[in-house]
């Protein structure tokens, strides 16, 4: 952003008075400038789809004008209708996301630890690993009926392995040299575990749980496109069919937010734990 | 409570050691007949080209490889695997990345179950005795390769082993630094009654460091030799008698 342009939006009283202006327009670039590095891509994005739609360089049916977006996702919020479909799509994929950490964290830190275990199990999971978790979903529909049970399932099949792979590898690279310190401490297999590998492999087990936070969110759309009558996902089906696309976009935007406060929520707590490896800790 | 009268402490014989690996199907002996005495309090430096077996000698010593015979007692008694009496310091400094300066150090006190007021306390005096006061709270990612490696000397330190086994502990400082080390090194075993061995490539710095000098040779049908160093501390590495020992070992290494 340039001096002119705060200029023009502060008004002409800003301009009589010379002293002030270059301070706080140095100011506000400071604090403009790299918002719009980061950003700025993003909010040109915007800008050319409001454009496009209002002057009607694309179909304003299909791509609706941003304001009107808003408003469907504003309208559905305040008179409560997408909050239910909110809360089922959380409960979904966080009760599936909670059941892949709770199981996926100690077996990975079993399995990479025990090489025995390890071997044994590792091309089954190269090839579970291998077939889309989407492909299985008629299996798990057939076994578990069209319900809530296959959906949740669905979803933790998709998320448990790169919690598990990522935990694996996290436990296998931790620093023998490490390892071998602590055993001249007189540090048995348990202690070990705990003050050596546990904490070497944080950083690696949040990688994972990055990766299968976005992964719920991807199976959870999918499942709740196939035979749901609640949920985000459906939502953005059911408007498309009846034709209300601001309301689809409403909800597609919904998603996306979803993933950012997910993807937010984890970094803070990587963050939390893991201030040993920060640059600036 | 020992019943080893006082003297013994850290008192360290090797008996019969030997050692090979395996390379390509064939056995590469490293250690053949060890034999050696080292006295209580004394600092031993073991030197010799690469191939020696120096190090693999000193992972034996502190429990990190067996041998393949032969043994190893200290004060009278065989021992096997690592013992509380030994403490190791490494080339890296090995820090646990995640505790700070001060919870590195007082870790060997909380794996041998010193209580967390005790050790603390403890690691604290340490920290203080290598100078890092200020840098209790730092993690090993802040600190200098110096510095990191003055946490891994106080930790083992703490533990307040009899025999201290150090693996070129200064090998990947730079020459400055080394130096300052070697003169702080001197400062505290002057304070700290332990038995040191030190396994180094450094000539000067075995010369500087040690009241006397195994050099293993790289023949393994070649006895190994030991030179006295009797020269009072803290040494003057430009004194003629300290000159003298430096052309002794490197004509021994045929480098003179």
């Amino acid at each position: 952003m340039s001096y002119e342009n705060v200029n023009s939006t502060l008004g002409a009283d800003f301009r009589l008075r010379p002293s002030a202006t270059p301070r706080f327009a140095s100011q506000v670039q400071a604090f403009v400038s790299p918002l719009l590095a980061r950003y700025g891509i993003v909010l040109g994005f915007l800008a050319l789809w409001q454009i496009a739609s209002t002057q009607g360089w694309v179909n304003p049916s299909v791509f609706p004008p941003l304001d009107l977006i808003l408003s469907a996702l504003w309208d559905s919020l305040a008179s409560g209708a997408l909050l239910d479909d909110i809360a089922i799509s959380l409960q979904r994929s966080g009760i599936a996301f909670a059941a892949a950490v709770v199981i996926g964290i100690p077996l990975g830190l079993v399995m990479g630890q025990a090489r025995i275990v390890e071997q044994a199990l590792d091309p089954l999971l190269q090839f579970f690993r291998q077939t889309s978790a989407l492909a299985l979903y008629p299996v798990f529909i057939l076994l578990l009926g069209l319900g809530e049970t296959s959906k949740v399932f669905v979803i933790f099949w998709a998320t448990l392995f790169p919690i598990l792979l990522a935990t694996i590898g996290g436990v296998k690279e931790v620093d023998t040299k490490l390892v071998e310190m602590a055993r001249t401490y007189g540090a048995g297999r348990l202690t070990i575990f705990r003050r050596v590998v546990l904490p070497a492999s944080v950083p690696a087990i949040f990688v994972g749980l990055r990766l299968s936070a976005t992964t719920a969110l991807l199976l959870l759309i999918a499942a709740e496109m196939i035979g749901a009558n609640k949920g985000i996902g459906f939502q953005v089906m059911n408007a498309q069919y009846n034709f209300q696309i601001p309301l689809m976009f409403a909800a597609i935007l919904l998603l996306a937010l979803l993933g950012l406060v997910a993807n937010a929520v984890l970094v803070l707590l990587q963050r939390r734990l893991c201030r040993w490896a920060q640059p600036n800790a | 409570m020992s019943l080893a009268p006082a003297t013994l402490r850290g008192e360290v014989t090797i008996r019969h050691l030997s050692k090979s690996f395996t390379l390509d199907g064939r056995p590469l002996p490293v250690l053949a007949d060890v034999n050696l005495q080292v006295r209580s309090g004394e600092s031993l430096a073991i030197v010799g080209a690469s191939g020696s077996g120096k190090t693999t000698l000193l992972r034996i010593l502190a429990g990190l490889d067996d041998a393949d015979s032969g043994e190893v007692l200290i004060d009278g008694r065989a021992v096997k695997g690592v013992g509380s009496e030994r403490a190791v310091i490494f080339q890296e400094p090995r820090l646990l990345p995640w505790l700070t300066v001060l919870e590195n150090v007082a870790f060997g006190l909380d794996t041998r179950g010193v209580s967390r007021q005790e050790a603390r306390s403890r690691a604290r005096r340490y920290v203080q005795l290598v100078g890092l006061q200020s840098f209790e709270n730092a993690y090993p990612r802040q600190l200098s390769g110096g510095m990191a490696q003055r946490v891994g000397i106080a930790r083992a330190l703490a533990v307040q082993p009899e025999i201290l086994l150090l693996d070129e502990p200064l090998g990947a400082l730079d020459a400055m630094t080394k130096i300052s080390m070697q003169q702080e090194l001197t400062r505290i075993w002057r304070d700290e009654d332990v038995t040191t061995i030190l396994v180094t490539h450094d000539l000067e710095e075995a010369i500087y460091l040690a009241d006397r000098i195994l050099i293993l040779p790289r023949e393994k049908n070649a006895e190994p030799r030991l030179i006295e160093i009797d020269l009072p501390r803290p040494r003057d590495r430009s004194s003629p008698e300290f000159v003298r020992h430096r052309e002794e070992l490197l004509r021994l290494f045929g480098l003179h």
